[in-house]
C-alpha cells in the first residue's frame, strides 16, 4: 500500500513523516532541492505501507515543477494524508477541498500545529470539521508527537468524502466550513512574534541577518575543525597509517600498484596531503577533510530551514539579487551551493526562465565555493593567517557581484520578481533534522565519494603515463606567464575538473609562495565546476548555454589570475 | 481603486481584481491573495525591495511590479 503525505509548504509535514516512518528513510531524489521527495516505510495496525512525503504544494493546479511532482504522486497513492496547519485553516483547506473534489482516493486530514492554535487565540472544533468535510480529522502536534498515535490508529477510517459532488466555488465552501468550525479571539504578542517581526523589519533585520550568517559559519567551522582535529585526524594517524605502512611494504615501493594505491612515501611514512595514493589521500580528503564540514554545514542548514529563517533572508537579499538579474529566492541555490554545488545546481530548477537559470548556474559554478573547496582553502592558507582566507573569499564574493551585474546588463530579458510566503518561526524538531542530515550525508558518501576516488585514480594513471607533463607544456604560457604559477600546477587544474577539494590539496606539495597559493586557490575555486556539477548543469541548461557559461568561466579565471598576479605584489604579498 | 503597491503601510484593503495571467493569479491565490480577500500592508519595512502583506494569517513578500497588478479597495 502506498500512503501519500501531502500539504502546503511549512505545515510540519516532514516532521509527521519522520515520526511515522522508521529509520530507513531515503530521498528519492537529492534532498534540499525542490523536486525531491522522501520515502520510507511503516507498519500500520494490519498493513505494511510505503509512505511518501510529497513536496509542499498549495493546490492541485501546479505553478512549479515541485507542485507538479506532488500532483503526479497522487495518482499512485492508495491513501492520502493531508496535513494542514491548524493556525492557517482557511488557506490550507483549499488543497483539502481540491483533494476531495478531484481525487477518488481515501483521504484523512491531519490538523497539525494543534498546540499553537491555543497561543494564537484560534479555536477549532475538530469534530465539526470532520463532519463538515466528511473525512476523518486527527489533531496532532508533530513536534511533541501528540496525536500521531491516534493518526496511526484511525488510518483505516480514511474515506472518499461525500462532498465530492458539491459544485459551489471552493472559496465559497471554505468560507462556510471555516465559519462553522473556527472561532478567533484576541491574543497578545509573544516574544517569538516580536522576534519574527524584527527579523524582517529594518534596521534589526540587517543586524539579525549579519549575526545569523556570522554565527552559522563560526559554528560550522568550529564543529568541522573539532571533528577533524579530535576524531578524524587521530583516527587516521593512529589506526589507519600503520595499516597503510604494512600494505606499502607488502606492495613494494615503486611498483605500479604501490604508486596507484599508496602513492609516494614521505620520509618513510604516509603524508595524507602529499602521498596521493587511492587508499591514502583518496580516502583521507573526502573522509577526514570534507565530510566533517559537510556534516556541520548540513546540520546548521537543516536548523535554519526548519526554524523558518531562510525565506526572511531571501526577502532581505531581494534587492541585491535584483541587481544580479535574479530575485531573493536565488539565495536558496546559492546557500545550498555553499554546501555542495550539485544540489545548488539542481535547485536552479526553481527558476523556470532560461535567463535566471543561466545566471544562477554561472554564478554558482564560478563564485560559490562548495564546502569541500572551503575546507581546502582554509587548510591551505590557514597557516599564513585568517586574513588570507578572508582575502580569497572576498575576491570570490566581489567576482560574484561583478559577474552577476555584467550578466544582468548584457543578457536580454527582465529580472523576475519575488513571491514568497514568510512562514512563522517554528521550533526545530531535532530528530527530523538529524534524519535529514543523515540523508544528505548518505548522498555525499554514495555520489561524491566514488568520484574522488575515480579522480585520484585517473590522475595517478595520467602521471604514470606522463600525460600531465604533456598538457603542462601546452598550457604553460598561461600558467607561468599570466598567473605566475609553476608548470606543475597543471596537474591540480586537470584534476580540479573531477574534484576541487583534491585539486586544492594537490597544491600543497608544490612548495608555493603565499602569492602563488592565493592565486592557485582562487583560480581553482572559480575556473570550472567539478564534473558532477558540470553534468547537472548540462542537463539543466542544455549544451549550448553550458558552452557559453563555460566560456565565461575560463575567461574569468584567466583574467582574475592575471589581475591577482599583478595586484598582489603591489600589496606586498 | 488603487493597487496593492500604492497601499500605505498599515492600511487594509479588499482585493477587487488581479490584472495578470492565469499563472500569476493562481500563485497569488495559493497564498491567499484572491478576489474578495482582505490584505494588510505591513508597517516598518524598507521603502525599497518587496512589499510585505498579510492575507489571513499568511505573511507574504511580493515584488512591486506584481503588487501593482493587484487592484484593491480600501476597507
Amino acid at each position: 500500500m502506498k500512503v501519500l503525505l501531502i500539504g502546503n509548504p511549512n505545515v510540519g509535514k516532514s516532521v509527521i513523516f519522520f515520526r511515522l516512518t522508521g529509520a530507513k528513510v531515503i530521498a528519492a531524489n537529492y534532498p534540499g532541492t525542490t523536486v525531491e521527495f522522501a520515502k520510507g516505510s511503516m507498519k500500520f495496525p494490519n498493513i505494511e505501507a510505503e509512505v511518501i512525503d510529497a513536496p509542499g504544494t498549495y493546490s492541485l493546479e501546479p505553478t512549479s515543477r515541485a507542485e507538479e511532482v506532488a500532483t503526479n504522486l497522487i495518482d499512485d497513492a492508495d491513501l492520502i494524508i493531508n496535513v494542514i496547519d491548524a493556525t492557517n485553516l482557511e488557506r490550507n483547506l483549499y488543497l483539502t477541498l481540491e483533494l476531495i473534489r478531484k481525487t477518488n482516493t481515501p483521504l484523512l486530514v491531519v490538523l497539525n500545529m494543534w498546540d499553537e492554535t491555543k497561543h494564537k487565540g484560534i479555536e477549532i472544533d475538530g469534530e465539526k470539521l470532520e463532519h463538515s468535510l466528511d473525512v476523518p480529522v486527527v489533531t496532532t502536534c508533530a513536534l511533541t508527537g501528540e496525536g500521531v498515535k491516534e493518526l496511526v490508529q484511525r488510518i483505516d477510517e480514511a474515506k472518499v468524502s461525500s462532498l465530492k459532488d458539491l459544485k459551489d466555488p471552493i472559496w465559497f465552501e471554505i468560507g462556510e466550513v471555516v465559519e462553522k468550525v473556527q472561532k478567533l479571539s484576541h491574543r497578545h504578542h509573544t516574544p517569538l512574534d516580536i522576534l519574527q517581526d524584527l527579523s524582517i523589519k529594518p534596521p534589526f533585520s540587517l543586524l539579525i541577518a549579519a549575526a545569523v550568517v556570522f554565527f552559522s559559519f563560526s559554528i560550522i567551522r568550529f564543529i568541522g575543525e573539532g571533528l577533524i582535529n579530535y576524531i578524524f585526524d587521530p583516527f587516521f594517524e593512529n589506526f589507519y597509517s600503520p595499516i597503510m605502512i604494512k600494505l606499502s611494504s607488502f606492495l613494494g615501493e615503486g611498483s605500479f600498484l604501490h604508486s596507484i594505491l599508496i602513492g609516494d612515501l614521505i620520509g618513510g611514512g604516509v603524508d595524507y596531503g602529499v602521498s596521493f595514493g587511492l587508499l591514502t589521500t583518496g580516502f583521507y580528503i573526502p573522509i577526514a577533510v570534507v565530510l566533517p564540514y559537510i556534516f556541520s554545514f548540513y546540520l546548521i542548514l537543516g536548523l535554519l530551514e526548519d526554524w523558518g529563517y531562510l525565506p526572511r533572508l531571501a526577502v532581505l537579499g531581494d534587492r541585491l539579487f535584483h541587481k544580479l538579474g535574479l530575485h531573493g529566492y536565488a539565495i536558496i541555490p546559492m546557500i545550498l551551493g555553499l554546501g555542495c554545488n550539485v544540489p545548488g545546481a539542481l535547485a536552479s530548477r526553481l527558476f523556470e526562465a532560461r535567463r535566471e537559470k543561466f545566471i544562477t548556474a554561472t554564478l554558482l559554478a564560478i563564485a560559490v565555493p562548495c564546502m569541500a573547496q572551503t575546507a581546502m582553502i582554509i587548510n591551505l592558507l590557514g597557516r599564513f593567517g585568517g586574513q588570507y582566507i578572508l582575502m580569497v573569499f572576498s575576491i570570490i564574493f566581489c567576482l560574484w557581484l561583478v559577474l552577476g551585474r555584467i550578466m544582468n546588463v548584457f543578457i536580454r530579458g527582465q529580472s523576475p520578481e519575488i513571491l514568497i510566503e514568510i512562514p512563522p518561526y517554528r521550533k526545530p524538531h531535532l530528530k527530523s533534522i538529524l534524519k535529514k542530515l543523515w540523508m544528505r550525508i548518505n548522498w555525499f558518501l554514495n555520489e561524491a565519494f566514488p568520484l574522488v576516488l575515480l579522480g585520484i585514480l585517473i590522475v595517478n594513471i595520467l602521471y604514470f603515463l606522463k600525460i600531465v607533463n604533456f598538457l603542462g607544456g601546452i598550457f604553460s604560457p598561461i600558467i607561468t606567464k599570466l598567473w605566475g604559477l609553476p608548470q606543475e600546477t597543471i596537474g591540480a587544474l586537470v584534476i580540479g575538473f573531477l574534484r576541487k577539494d583534491v585539486a586544492v590539496g594537490m597544491l600543497r606539495p608544490l612548495n608555493l609562495s603565499l602569492r602563488q597559493l592565493i592565486i592557485g586557490a582562487t583560480i581553482l575555486a572559480i575556473y570550472f565546476p567539478c564534473v558532477a556539477t558540470f553534468m547537472v548543469l548540462i542537463k539543466e541548461l542544455g549544451i549550448k548555454d553550458m558552452l557559453k557559461s563555460t566560456l565565461i568561466m575560463l575567461l574569468t579565471a584567466t583574467l582574475v589570475g592575471f589581475a591577482l598576479n599583478n595586484i598582489l605584489p603591489l600589496m606586498g604579498i | 481603486m488603487l493597487s496593492l503597491a500604492q497601499l500605505s503601510p498599515g492600511q487594509s484593503a479588499k482585493v477587487i481584481s488581479i490584472e495578470g495571467g492565469r499563472g500569476l493569479r493562481q500563485k497569488l491565490q495559493n497564498l491567499g491573495i484572491r478576489e474578495g480577500a482582505v490584505v494588510k500592508r505591513e508597517r516598518g519595512m524598507f521603502t525599497f525591495g518587496p512589499i510585505i502583506v498579510k492575507a489571513g494569517s499568511t505573511q507574504i513578500a511580493l515584488g512591486r511590479g506584481m503588487a501593482s497588478k493587484v487592484m484593491v479597495e480600501l476597507s
